[in-house]
């Protein structure tokens, strides 16, 4: 940034011209700069010299660099008062930030040609902040040097700037002069300035810890006053460092001022709070504790404010607080009002610190001493028994202030959970609350019980108290918590029907937790199922808009995990579709489960097929595509259920607005559909279209989308709370594991494995399920040309002359696209975006970044087993890494020329969530340097730091061949598993032979170049004992696996094996041909490789030779 | 608590206290974020309200509202009480305060406050030490100037030295009491 100092009179119709820039000044350098000149107004912007046409006056000012001090050297212009106009140039120049820092001149801009522009807009901005303007600039700068009070002033201008909403970035030094000075007023300023001002990281807080420490040391009581006041308003690392050792000392010195000493408490707080390591706990702790008997009540809220917070820390140090605080508290809440003096607040003696003491008792059990005990039991009720005796002044103060005490009294109650009589006397108390007019003490009582009813006794008390008229929606909020709160299975159905019938005049900043809850209490507290699905049905009608993907996917899990309720739930759908309009919510639940379970209704005369086709499919043109995608794949299950409405289906399929439909997911699904109902034999629709398997169960994902929208804190505490409550909770339908291939669909599972992405879909919902094996079908029978920006080609088989079947390039088609577990990638196309590209990788290598992170800094051995498994995937692309007890690790990649994609798949094989899961790839300089890669996970954000169990998560690796290598980088992945810290690392199979190109050539060509590469460095030859039987089957897929081309008859002896094929790398080509002479007799290979390069023969012959 | 603003209906922030170190960015977000929330809401709603992870607590005083944010297991009743214990020191050091007073005398503002509360817990709740400790430093202030040299005429107002606020602005100034809703 440059500063600019400008100066002018608008009276005289213009500003002069008078522009100074230059590079990296400072503060300083512009006050000493402007100190000859009269009325100067500092303005911030950056320009340069020759972006500014009307810097006349420039050859008069000296141009500074930012190495050399500077002092000024123009003429002094003699501005007369133009106090106000400059301070509307800075108003401008704020407001022109955004301006200003792209590099424009914002001299041009707002002062010169387009002057009376900005005067009007100067005008324009609202009166009171113009009238609150001050008159005079920032820096108006006399004949003389800046003196203290100048200083001063001008801090303090700028301060006030910055509270009025502009940025500041200078003035800082000064006001760190200031802290040094001995005049009280400028101290005080500058430490306002800082406080206010100076963030925790400054570079200034080493000067600045300075001076703290001088005025520390001063003795003077109002200096170390500010200087506390400062370190707990900065309260920065590096304070806590300088500080926290002085601040204790203070505190129990016995010379020290009351009012220092409370400053010096809370400062000791504030540094805790920040930085508990640093404060050291000695012996100070227990003299401090000795301050709750202090005299000065100031002292006693100060001091216990920091013992309630140490004391949750480190609570045996501060057991004894428990005594000293109920005596305390006994005084206070016996004491006549008038007693504390200034320490009554409208005639509640001393309310903060009974707050405070009652606070720091929830920090512990119930005391156990019985005297303690008694006394406490006495307070609580005196505070009790003082709520029902009429108020002592009407104002409101009084009451809020009588209240808090008797709240903060109520949750030491519920805390301490102990005393059955009291507990009965907080919850009529928080019962009388519900009625009052008093809006702020609804919502208070709605909060208190919300905690009383996890509580074990007052459970059934609370449950008198049901009240949900309520207008304010805050206050609503919290009755809706507390009825989530209360519900078990002897009141969910009132419950439920409560919420249900609130739902409708519901706020609707509200209505989608409301919704969340509903659904939730349902499903847990269903006993009668068919019970459920009317209330799913009920939300959905009442608040289809709010009712989240989440709550419809789990009513479809539900209903066909249960077999009881399936026809049940056809019925009712059916009947809700009939209604004339219906929210597209209901038409997809509706749609799944016809198609599921329509026929368990089809009996009936009056939903027969066709009639139930026909209601589905007159909601069909008022749908967004994706329902109607739901719906075609609807239609194609009708085709197996029902084989009467096969032409109605068909010709459905077959209409234009569905062949030809402008949305290509639509599109595609008709055209495959229609293709398959006429195509396959009913014996192969009825196992495509089969009854959907059950779900794995599976923690609800409402629930999971709930604490999401709760956070953390508040859901799970009751949810644990509950958990441990109430043991009658459904524990849900029996788990029914399902394995990868039956997730994927009874079609797979003849289909052998090859690779080993397994397929399951993170957060299935039913919709990822649907129609399985549309893509497979599109590139089996339809037609081969890329559709739906599916591109075939995109998954580059392992090697391209292995002969395939049909059935195998399916499945590795279907485990692609079901092993990805992006939602984008659904199967049933609800997303509507077509699955990740996975086409070709870029070849231009500005794409490719060099990400391959540092070494972290501990990173297991490698995982046992590693070696044999990175030997394996030599030849071979997909697979599994690697697998334990607790994960899978899949691995799927294709290579093309020099570059190389890599799927990683980690699937959590366990049914607990991994957590700040990291994998990372560690690579040495030497190899980093010879082939890049870059890892970016296919989703937006990198690989998820959980991992939830049962789930996957994948990650792409893109990789750069750029000369050859001999190393393979290795996997690190480290998470935590239920508290635990997991280590894992595995070498990556990223090895030369994958940038292998096979090259078929004839006997001739081959002689010829082998003779061409007979130089002794260019051949290796190694002669191994075979480790598996010799099979001349398995030998050849090995050398093509390997990535070369199998020759044919080019070796005299048919019993040999040769091969070629190039190397590609990002700098260099290398020829390289191999020769494998089997000798069954001795079970021994000799094999030899010639290539043009002697590393590159070395180690395709090592990598070779470990696969026989 | 961990941050308490003060702010007029138009939206214009007054008063920021920050208790836990947070970067000028996020201030400004919260502070954005939080107006609005809070200048949303009709006059008879309740003063709390959650918001982010955090228990707001506010209260309007005629055209200014002072806004706390307290962390979940506060007693949100007391920090209301806090907010008025503040308006009353504020309004007794000033004699029947008001929102030009606040801004033209931040730093007497920011002072008192800093008296009252300290790291976000209430440091002294007595009104009359809080502001004796003010007077006394008022009067440090006053002695200093007087034998200070350059007590020259200083004709213009600015912020920060402590003079009022020209007559212009009295004339017109709406006075803040204490309101209840």
């Amino acid at each position: 940034m440059s500063l600019c100092v400008a100066y002018g009179d608008h009276r005289e119709g213009e500003v002069h011209r008078g522009v100074m820039p230059w590079a990296g000044a400072s503060v300083d350098m512009c006050l000493e700069l402007t100190s000859g000149v009269r009325s100067l107004c500092v303005l911030t912007c950056a320009f340069t010299e020759h972006e500014c046409p009307n810097s006349l006056p420039m050859r008069n000012i000296v141009s500074l660099s930012s190495a050399s001090p500077v002092s000024y050297t123009g003429p002094s212009y003699c501005g007369s008062s133009v106090a106000r106009s400059q301070m509307w140039i800075l108003m401008c120049t704020t407001r022109f930030r955004s301006t200003i820092h792209a590099g424009q001149c914002l001299w041009c801009v707002c002062l010169g040609a387009q002057l009376p522009r900005c005067w009007r807009l100067v005008h324009m901005l609202p009166a009171d902040e113009f009238s609150a303007f001050p008159a005079s600039p920032p820096f108006s700068i006399g004949d003389k040097a800046l003196d203290g009070y100048s200083k001063k002033k001008y801090v303090c201008k700028l301060l006030f700037i910055f509270l009025l909403g502009h940025d500041i970035d200078f003035g800082h030094m000064e006001a760190v002069n200031l802290l040094s000075s001995n005049r009280y007023t400028e101290k005080q300023i500058g430490y306002l300035f800082i406080s206010v001002l100076v963030n925790s990281n400054s570079e200034l807080i080493r000067l600045i810890n300075n001076a703290i420490k001088n005025d520390l040391a001063s003795r003077n009581p109002t200096f170390m006053g500010l200087a506390l006041h400062c370190i707990a308003n900065v309260g920065s690392r590096e304070m806590a460092e300088a500080f926290a050792g002085e601040i204790p000392k203070i505190l129990v010195a016995g010379d020290t001022m009351d009012s220092v000493k409370q400053s010096a408490a809370l400062c000791l707080l504030r540094l805790y709070r920040t930085s508990p390591d640093l404060v050291p706990m000695g012996d100070w702790t227990s003299r401090v504790v000795h301050l709750l008997n202090d005299q000065h009540l100031g002292v006693v809220t100060a001091a216990t404010s920091l013992i309630t917070t140490l004391a949750q820390k480190n609570p045996e140090e501060f057991k004894t607080s428990v005594s000293l605080a109920v005596s305390r508290l006994s005084r206070i809440v016996t004491s006549a009002s008038t007693d504390l003096q200034d320490y009554t607040y409208y005639f509640v003696p001393a309310p903060w610190l009974s707050v405070k003491l009652l606070r720091l008792l929830q920090c512990y059990p119930p005391p156990e001493d019985p005297a303690v005990r008694g006394r406490l039991t006495e307070c609580l009720e005196t505070i009790l028994n003082k709520a029902q005796e009429p108020p002592k002044s009407k104002k409101v103060q009084h009451s809020n202030a009588k209240n808090a005490v008797l709240f903060e009294a109520i949750s030491l109650i519920i805390h301490h959970d102990s005393e059955p009589n009291l507990l009965v006397r907080a919850c009529n108390q928080l019962g009388q609350f519900l009625q009052h007019r008093e809006t702020n003490l609804r919502y208070l009582a709605l909060e208190s019980m919300c905690t009383l009813a996890s509580s074990e006794f007052s459970h059934e008390a609370v449950k008198t108290h049901i009240e949900t008229t309520e207008r304010d929606v805050s206050v609503r909020q919290r009755a809706v918590d507390l009825l989530y709160a209360m519900c078990d299975r002897s009141n969910a159905q009132q419950i439920v029907a409560e919420m249900l019938s609130y739902l409708e005049t519901a706020d609707y900043s509200i209505r989608e937790e409301i919704v969340l809850k509903v659904a939730i209490l349902a499903e847990k507290y269903a006993v009668d199922y068919t019970w459920y699905v009317d209330t799913i049905l009920n939300l959905i009608r009442i608040a289809g808009d709010y009712v989240s993907e989440e709550v419809w996917y789990r009513v479809i899990q539900i209903v066909i995990n249960r077999d009881d309720v399936q026809g049940y739930a056809a019925k009712t759908v059916f009947e809700a579709l009939q209604a004339p309009a219906c929210h597209e919510n209901l038409v997809k639940v509706g749609g799944y489960i016809l198609g599921e379970f329509g026929n368990l209704i089809a009996g009936d005369p009056r939903s027969s097929p066709l009639i139930q086709f026909n209601l589905l499919h007159s909601k069909f043109h008022l749908c967004s595509v994706p329902t109607r995608a739901l719906l075609l794949s609807t239609y194609i299950k009708f085709v197996n259920l029902f084989p009467e409405v096969k032409t109605t289906i068909q010709d459905v399929l077959r209409s234009d607005s569905q062949l030809k439909n402008a949305d290509v997911e639509l599109q595609q699904r008709a055209v495959e559909y229609l293709r398959l109902s006429t195509v396959a034999s009913t014996d192969i629709l009825a196992t495509v279209l089969e009854e959907m398997p059950p779900f794995p169960e599976r923690e609800s994902s409402i629930l999971a989308k709930l604490k999401k929208k709760k956070g953390p804190s508040t859901v799970t505490d009751l949810e644990e709370a509950k958990r441990e409550r109430s043991a009658d909770v459904n524990g849900g339908p029996e788990p029914a594991p399902a394995s990868a291939s039956t997730m994927v669909g009874p079609f797979l599972m003849a289909v052998p494995r090859t690779s080993a992405g397994v397929p399951s879909p993170r957060d299935s919902g039913p919709a990822e399920r649907l129609p399985v094996g549309e893509n497979f079908l599109l590139n089996m029978s339809v037609c081969q040309e890329p559709i739906g920006g599916i591109k075939p080609e995109a998954f580059l088989s392992p090697s391209p002359g292995t002969p395939k079947t049909p059935l195998i390039q399916m499945a590795g088609l279907m485990q692609t696209a079901c092993s990805t577990p992006s939602p984008s990638a659904d199967l049933l196309g609800l997303g509507a975006a077509p699955p990740a590209p996975t086409g070709p990788p870029p070849s231009s290598g500005g794409l490719l970044v060099d990400v391959f992170s540092d070494s972290p800094s501990a990173v297991a051995p490698l995982a046992p087993g590693s070696e044999d498994n990175f030997a394996r995937f030599v030849c071979k692309n997909n697979g599994v890494l690697f697998e334990n007890q607790l994960l899978q690790i899949g691995l799927k990649s294709e290579f093309r020329q020099n570059l190389g994609r890599m799927f990683i798949f980690y699937g959590n094989k366990t049914s607990t969530q991994f957590l700040s899961f990291t994998p990372t790839l560690i690579c040495s300089d030497d190899l980093r340097a010879n082939i890049l890669g870059s890892i970016s996970p296919l989703q937006t954000k990198p690989v998820d730091p959980t991992v939830d169990g049962g789930a996957q998560v994948q990650q792409v690796v893109n990789i750069e061949c750029v000369s050859d290598f001999t190393e393979a980088p290795v996997l690190n992945i480290q998470f935590r598993y239920g508290g635990t810290f997991q280590n894992v690392s595995v070498k990556l199979p990223i090895t030369l032979n994958k940038f292998f190109q096979p090259t078929e050539m004839a006997s001739q060509d081959f002689f010829q170049r082998w003779k061409q590469l007979s130089s002794p460095q260019q051949e290796v030859q190694n002669i191994f004992k075979a480790k598996h039987p010799m099979d001349t089957e398995i030998t050849k897929a090995k050398i093509i696996g390997f990535g070369s081309a199998l020759l044919e008859e080019v070796d005299p002896n048919p019993a040999n094996f040769v091969g070629a094929g190039i190397i590609h790398t990002k700098t260099t080509q290398i020829g390289c041909l191999l020769r494998l002479e089997p000798n069954l007799q001795a079970q021994m290979y000799r094999l030899t490789l010639r290539t043009s390069k002697e590393t590159v023969s070395q180690r395709l012959c090592e990598l070779l030779s470990e696969q026989f | 608590m961990r941050f308490m603003l003060l702010f007029s209906r138009q939206g214009k922030l007054r008063l920021q206290k920050w208790y836990l170190a947070t970067s000028d960015k996020e201030r400004k977000k919260m502070v954005r974020e939080l107006m609005q929330v809070v200048l949303a809401r009709k006059p008879k709603m309740c003063s709390f309200l959650e918001w982010r992870d955090l228990k707001v607590v506010y209260k309007r005083y005629a055209s200014l509202y002072f806004c706390c944010a307290i962390e979940g297991q506060d007693n949100e009743l007391i920090t209301l009480e806090l907010i008025h214990r503040y308006v009353e020191l504020l309004d007794k050091y000033f004699g029947s305060v008001c929102e030009l007073d606040i801004i033209f005398n931040f730093e007497k503002a920011y002072f008192i406050l800093d008296e009252f509360l300290m790291g976000g817990d209430v440091q002294d709740t007595s009104k009359k030490s809080v502001l004796k400790a003010i007077e006394q430093a008022d009067l440090l202030q006053e002695v200093r100037a007087q034998d200070s040299e350059e007590e020259e005429e200083e004709e213009e107002e600015y912020p920060g030295a402590g003079c009022p606020p020209s007559p212009g602005h009295l004339a017109c100034r709406p006075q803040l009491p204490p309101s209840r809703h």
